[in-house]
């Protein structure tokens, strides 16, 4: 059963998310770990619901077991709805025609079929690799407003980073005249964030045109959005205001977890007026012990604590032992670090034992580069691993080697 | 053997007057972020059993915002459930419109729930129970022994001053001789009883012939008619539980046992056992963020709170927010308490949204802390 809804979110959510390493070999990049409870995709879901959107289709295909588990009927976002809720789309076999999802206008493509359920005005598109909060409806408005064809939404970047992003150049009204990908000489500081509506009409009659020619990656950024400018669409800027952080590369997923913490912090979870919904399930609550030290931290349900937590984010049941330290770090659920160990400037995904007297990456101060620990390691007591590295089975089988040499 | 559940939500709401002024026994706030109730609809889901009857009494508004669809126990089911059973009053069926009294009156208004159910055991119980109990051992005693009903029972040595309790006398071979009530003088601080514990299987047939009894004669205390009375006629056993199990007879009693889960050995007991999870309703709370001059030892803190003071030995609940220069030690602070600047507290427990304003301060003692009541200033 669909009723007509004005709007449809598609959220483009198979993307590997490489530049993530090790955090995205079992898991697409959505469905990573952010502040403590969160995943990646709990931010553009929740922003759907608060923004009134309750139709929403999350296109799936990179390692998608763990995406699919998580979002499940979409219960814990609101979106578990007779008339539409979440529905997640995987690549499928057809009669004429039965394919992976080329590019991000062909995973739309093959989705139309979803979409008109709905009969929607207007769809918006979103991609699963941001960390912020948007009111999707006020965009919407926007584009009615500007009668535009399709409205992009653009983030105010330092001149100096420009070149790294898709970059908007607009008349003063806001009208887009060209859009440049990763420009050497930017001529604006309007970054695309990747956020979309579009009218149906229209974009259904560019994604069959582009589907038709065989030269086209299938793409947004590189085919579809050219194409309507050269046509002399309506395209407008619609211009962010707030906390947004592209999470795509270890770097940036570490700065935004550091940027729940000190007394100002620069994204605040604390809103009830725009909630970030998640899946949360039911742990005990934390355990701080009698010789405990938290400073500047962000701590959730089912940690124990015994040890020293500085400037870090502790996902859920993260035990630190008598002794332990844990310094400006990220770490995924269900970690266990023993005594003595030390862990410095790193990201550690799920369900590794650090075994005892463990050294994990050197004090920022003196590092090259942020440690990156796989998920599910057992790592000796004693062993000794260096900053800047990505630590999986293999690595540490090389480096318990070493130190068993020496 | 498919079993369906009886829960009474509210027998013991006069022990703590206190924390029951708006709330049934089985909704009061436990350990951060559950409620008494938890336990029991845990252990039993963890049992197996996806259907469950709640009778309630009174006060229930909280019980059943608490419960919802029941979905947070995986208890929404289209087969099966929660059904919430509230009091049964009828125009014609009961002129003076009495609410039932005792555990055998509210199961007798419960009879036709239990009649239409094609379970073949029924298990009841108390919803203020604090254990983390493989039911389902109980369950299998109950079935292998052949009994007609079977009382769980724990060894207990009980102070004196302390009512209602009943204690089960049994043969060397588990058969109940008889169940009598807990004399305080003759038998204070003497050698450990086996304590009921308000833990009962039964045949579901054999409880309907007993309820359809009860009705007849006028019996009205499960204790002594059901238990007592049935004992001598049919065959009724003990199961005897070893592992941790409290109950909360008074404020200062609310306060050990909250305190007690600060010991990490009793916390694990309840909290980690391995496919024994206690389940409670979810709140979508943010995690806890401690600030750079956050000193917190030995407490128990749930999602949600903002911690900037000096934390020692509490129970911290969901969305607390401890201010600067501010010392809260041996409390209890439930849900969205806000505890200002500067402030001191020692020994108290507030209930639901409880502020205290900078610059308080406030001490209770250990045997007696000082309660400050739901959506209190102070």
């Amino acid at each position: 059963m669909a009723k007509k809804k004005e709007t449809v979110a598609m959220l483009l959510a198979g993307g590997q998310g490489s530049r993530l390493y090790l955090l995205t070999e079992h898991i697409a990049k959505p469905a990573v770990s952010f502040g403590g409870k969160y995943r990646i995709i709990d931010f553009p879901l929740s922003n759907c619901v608060n923004s009134g959107i309750d139709a929403v289709g999350v296109l799936t295909q990179y390692q998608p077991l763990a995406l699919n588990e998580y979002i499940g009927n979409g219960l814990a976002w609101d979106l578990d709805r007779t008339y539409g809720g979440v529905m997640t789309l995987p690549p499928y076999q057809a009669m004429k025609h039965s394919d992976w999802y080329k590019g991000t206008a062909n995973a739309i493509y093959q989705n139309m079929h979803f979409i008109d359920k709905f009969d929607p005005d207007y769809v918006v598109i979103l991609s699963g690799d941001h960390i912020y909060r948007m009111d999707y409806a006020a965009m919407v408005e926007y584009h009615k407003k500007m009668n535009a064809t399709c409205t992009i939404a653009v983030f105010d970047v330092p001149l100096s980073e420009a070149s790294r992003f898709g970059i908007m150049n607009t008349e003063p009204d806001g009208r887009v005249y060209e859009f440049e990908e990763k420009p050497k000489e930017p001529k604006s500081t309007k970054a695309s964030m990747g956020v979309y509506v579009f009218s149906k009409k229209e974009l259904y009659s560019y994604l069959i045109a582009d589907e038709a020619d065989p030269e086209s990656s299938k793409d947004f950024g590189k085919n579809i959005i050219p194409a309507m400018l050269a046509a002399g669409e309506r395209l407008y800027a619609y211009e962010f205001q707030g906390y947004w952080k592209d999470v795509g590369t270890i770097q940036s997923l570490w700065e935004a977890n550091m940027d729940l913490l000190g007394e100002t912090p620069k994204l605040k979870l604390l809103d009830d007026d725009w909630k970030i919904y998640s899946r949360n399930y039911t742990l005990p609550p934390q355990y701080v012990g009698e010789s405990a030290v938290i400073k500047n931290s962000v701590v959730t349900e089912g940690c124990e604590i015994y040890g020293k937590v500085i400037n870090s984010v502790l996902s859920a049941g993260v035990v630190v032992e008598r002794g332990a330290v844990v310094k400006d770090s990220v770490i995924f659920e269900n970690v266990h670090i023993c005594a003595g160990a030390e862990v410095n400037y790193s990201v550690m995904d799920a369900n590794t034992v650090v075994g005892e007297n463990v050294h994990i990456g050197k004090p920022i101060a003196e590092s090259s580069g942020i440690t990156l620990v796989g998920s599910g390691l057992d790592i000796p007591a004693g062993t000794v691993v260096p900053d800047n590295i990505r630590l999986d089975n293999e690595e540490l089988k090389e480096l318990t080697k070493e130190g068993a040499n020496a | 053997m498919s079993t369906v559940a009886v829960l009474f939500a509210g027998m013991n709401e006069r022990r703590v007057p206190e924390l029951t002024g708006e709330r049934t026994m089985a909704s009061v706030p436990f350990g951060c972020r559950y409620r008494l109730i938890d336990f029991t609809l845990s252990n039993i889901v963890n049992a197996g059993i996806t259907k469950v009857g709640v009778l309630t009494h009174y006060n229930y508004q909280s019980l059943m915002d608490h419960l919802g669809t029941g979905k947070d126990w995986d208890l929404a089911r289209r087969q099966g459930g929660i059904h919430i059973l509230p009091p049964y009053v009828t125009v014609s069926g009961n002129m003076n419109n009495n609410l039932y009294a005792t555990r055998l009156e509210a199961l007798i208004s419960a009879r036709d729930f239990i009649a239409d159910c094609k379970d073949e055991l029924v298990l009841l119980s108390d919803c203020d129970l604090i254990c983390n109990m493989d039911l389902s051992d109980m369950i299998r005693q109950h079935t292998e022994s052949g009994a007609d009903l079977t009382v769980a029972v724990t060894k207990k040595t009980i102070g004196s001053g302390i009512k209602d309790v009943s204690i089960v006398h049994s043969d060397a071979d588990g058969r109940i001789l008889n169940v009598t009530e807990f004399n305080d003088n003759a038998d204070a601080e003497a050698e450990p009883k086996d304590v009921q514990m308000n833990i009962v299987v039964a045949d579901r047939r054999f409880l309907l012939a007993q309820l359809t009894d009860a009705l007849a004669h006028g019996y009205t205390s499960f204790a002594k008619d059901l238990l007592s009375r049935g004992a001598r006629r049919y065959n009724y056993r003990v199961y005897r539980y070893n592992g941790y199990f409290e109950t909360i007879r008074s404020i200062s009693e609310y306060y050990t046992r909250s305190m007690e889960l600060l010991n990490p050995e009793i916390s694990h007991q309840l909290f980690q056992v391995k496919n024994f999870p206690v389940m409670t309703k979810v709140r979508n709370s943010v995690p806890t963020t401690y600030s750079g001059n956050s000193m917190v030892k030995n407490s128990l803190i749930a999602d949600g709170c903002v911690i900037e003071g000096i934390v020692e030995n509490s129970i911290i609940f969901r969305g607390v927010h401890i201010g600067k220069n501010t010392s809260v030690e041996n409390c209890i602070i439930m849900q969205d308490g806000y505890i200002g600047n500067n402030v001191y507290l020692n020994c108290v427990i507030t209930d639901k949204t409880v502020t205290i304003r900078d610059g308080r301060v406030l001490s209770g003692h250990e045997k007696r802390p000082f309660y400050i009541e739901k959506n209190a200033e102070v």
